[in-house]
């Protein structure tokens, strides 16, 4: 045996390619925090884009093996699913892999123009972030997600302090105790699900899930819906919602944009887990949150919409439109077909890019705007109104959908895939005017910004035009959503084989646990004679 | 015979978690950070126990095979652990940052202003 060393940190590579996601960042962040930040920013700023550059290029080489159906599975520590813990990466996990690396990229790039210096550990807590949203999309067993989802926020409510000040302690507080709250019904809907089905890990449950039946049956839905509510916690479902605005609006800039991703993370566990878990061939749990979950997305992107035509500042209209998108995304989960399902994923990355970039940009205008700042009223004339001007048409028309950017396509795709579904009126309705109300929303600002100039005494308010660096992270961000238009065609083929290949138990069960059919084996029969002290 | 003989375990300690729940929550919706802080430790306490005795309750039952002629389920215990040191982590920032808002707004209350009289 001569293998070069080359050749062994090649198999190396292609052996453990499946948790690199996760490890890439963890290593650099605790690499940041043994070098420490205190007079050596411009390194820390190059190891950061280095490893996050790298990140997104193994979650592309992950999309491209991803998209021959082979299904890479990594079993922690080498015990055998649904024992040890198993990472999984299909085309869904790869995709939500390349858009938190596409999204990361140019936000680091931004905040490497002078936010990272308002605060300390913000490239570590960066990429501590970026280690929990990689794990939660990778990872195939349930508590194992929730280990990821306590990474990921831990990271998040100290990024959001980033900055300090007494608004974002302000809301700090009512952010940490609402995650933590929903942390504590995470832990009770998977304790019920292991109570009632013996297993956590995502294939074995799926498998099993149909065999329940009877009272356990029942309890096992009470913690479907539970985890629907945690979940929707993230994402920002309709009576869940009224946390993310004010918490994305009193954000610095980059860590909103990165918070763009973290309601994806709740997108992307509901059709995980009520999607494919307690999706249609689930038995008698089968479909538990269909009647939930359309009405309230639905609602969800109307009243998000309305709240962003009254907001006051930027931020916070950027916030709205986060919520509005996500609504859209769920409602195209809710009608449960692959179609939508592909729909929704091609809108998902969509809104997301745009979303991030909107995030960035107004704070670019805000900049500009003397003491106006981000209030939505008449200011002082913005230094470069062609080039900000122009990018915010672009921003604006693909969130609101107009052809041929992406946004448009997204819709249309949601639209077709609800044709023939009982609800396709009310999602036709509701997508449509979030639509238009999104572009009238997005007018009355553009105008407000540009035009209705307060002239000032000596000149415009502030005469510096923005920061190159910081122009070229929000371009490249807007950019990546208006590509997605001209990749269309091979992306729509991509998540249609994503959606196909999430309702193929068999490929899973195979690729998981082993040869088709083979019974895991399940140790602690339930229920056995409990205390026998009692009688 | 006391009144008390036939009442099982499985009732005692759900009605015990059920309990402390209630505590946990009613404390939760209250306005200022202290009690907050308090609600959500005494959910994490509730929901810790309900985790673990999610494995059902056994006595005189190593949860070790071949150590006995029955075994409790070692996965929940494992499970509880991971819970309870990331809420140990997670309880330890809630009460440095309520400290630091406290210190920024000059109240205790979570709205970060005191409520109009």
């Amino acid at each position: 045996m001569n293998m070069s060393f080359a050749d062994v940190m090649m198999q190396l590579f292609r052996q453990h390619l499946a948790v690199l996601p996760v490890l890439l960042p963890s290593f650099t962040a605790m690499l940041m925090l043994l070098i420490g930040d205190r007079d050596s920013l411009p390194r820390l700023r190059r190891i950061a884009l280095v490893s996050v550059a790298l990140g997104l290029m193994f979650a592309l080489k992950l999309a491209m093996e991803a998209d021959d159906d082979t299904l890479r599975v990594y079993r922690v520590g080498d015990w055998p699913a649904p024992f040890g813990i198993v990472l999984v990466i299909d085309r869904l996990s790869a995709l939500m892999l390349v858009l938190t690396q596409a999204v990361a990229l140019p936000v680091l790039f931004y905040a490497s123009g002078g936010w990272d210096s308002h605060g300390r550990h913000f490239h570590a807590l960066f990429q501590f972030q970026l280690m929990g949203l990689n794990g939660a999309f990778v990872t195939g067993d349930l508590f194992n997600l929730f280990v990821f989802f306590e990474v990921l926020l831990i990271a998040s409510y100290v990024l959001l302090l980033h900055g300090q000040g007494r608004e974002r302690f302000r809301v700090g507080v009512q952010y940490v105790a609402i995650n933590l709250a929903a942390s504590a019904l995470f832990l009770i809907g998977i304790a019920l699900i292991y109570a009632t089905v013996g297993t956590l890990n995502m294939t074995d449950l799926a498998q099993r899930v149909p065999l329940v039946s009877g009272d356990d049956a029942v309890v096992l839905k009470a913690a479907a819906l539970i985890l629907l509510v945690v979940f929707g916690v993230k994402a920002a479902i309709l009576p869940l919602h009224l946390w993310l605005p004010s918490t994305y609006a009193a954000a610095s800039a980059p860590v909103a944009a990165l918070f763009a991703i973290m309601t994806k993370v709740g997108v992307y566990s509901i059709l995980r887990v009520h999607g494919v878990i307690f999706g249609a061939d689930a038995g008698a749990s089968a479909l538990t949150v269909e009647p939930w979950l359309l009405p309230l997305a639905l609602g969800t992107s109307a009243l998000a919409v309305f709240g962003m035509l009254a907001a006051h500042t930027l931020p916070r209209m950027v916030a709205y439109m986060t919520v509005a998108s996500v609504g859209t995304i769920l409602a195209a989960l809710g009608l449960f077909s692959e179609a939508a399902w592909s729909a929704a994923l091609y809108y998902m990355a969509h809104s997301t890019l745009i979303i991030a970039a909107l995030f960035l940009l107004v704070e670019l205008v805000s900049a500009q705007r003397g003491d106006a700042a981000d209030r939505l009223e008449a200011g002082p004339a913005v230094a470069q109104p062609a080039l900000l001007g122009l990018l915010m048409l672009l921003a604006a028309a693909s969130a609101a959908g107009l052809p041929p950017l992406p946004g448009f396509i997204g819709k249309l795709m949601v639209l077709q895939a609800s044709s023939g579904h009982e609800a396709q009126t009310w999602v036709w309705t509701v997508v449509l005017l979030v639509g238009f109300l999104t572009l009238l929303g997005l007018a009355r600002a553009g105008s407000v910004l540009f035009w209705s100039v307060r002239p000032e005494p000596g000149g415009s308010g502030t005469t510096a035009g923005a920061s190159p660096r910081l122009v070229l992270a929000t371009v490249s961000l807007i950019g990546a959503g208006v590509l997605m238009s001209v990749l269309a065609g091979p992306l729509k083929r991509y998540t249609d084989a994503a959606a196909v290949q999430l309702v193929d138990r068999r490929a899973y069960q195979e690729a998981v646990l082993g040869a088709v059919g083979a019974q895991t084996t399940q140790p602690y029969v339930f229920p056995r004679p409990a205390s026998e002290g009692a009688q | 015979m006391s009144l008390f003989a036939n009442i099982s375990m499985e009732f005692l300690v759900a009605t015990g978690i059920g309990w402390v729940t209630a505590c946990g929550v009613y404390l939760m919706l209250r306005g200022r950070s202290f009690p907050v802080v308090l609600g959500l430790t005494l959910l994490g306490y509730a929901v810790n126990i309900f985790i673990f005795v999610m494995g059902r309750l056994w006595s005189a039952a190593p949860p070790i095979l071949g150590q006995g002629a029955v075994q409790a389920d070692p996965l929940p215990q494992a499970l509880v652990l991971t819970a309870i040191v990331i809420g140990f982590a997670t309880t330890g920032f809630v009460i440095e940052l309520a400290l630091r808002s406290r210190a920024e707004s000059g109240t205790d209350h979570v709205d970060g202003r005191e409520p109009r009289a």
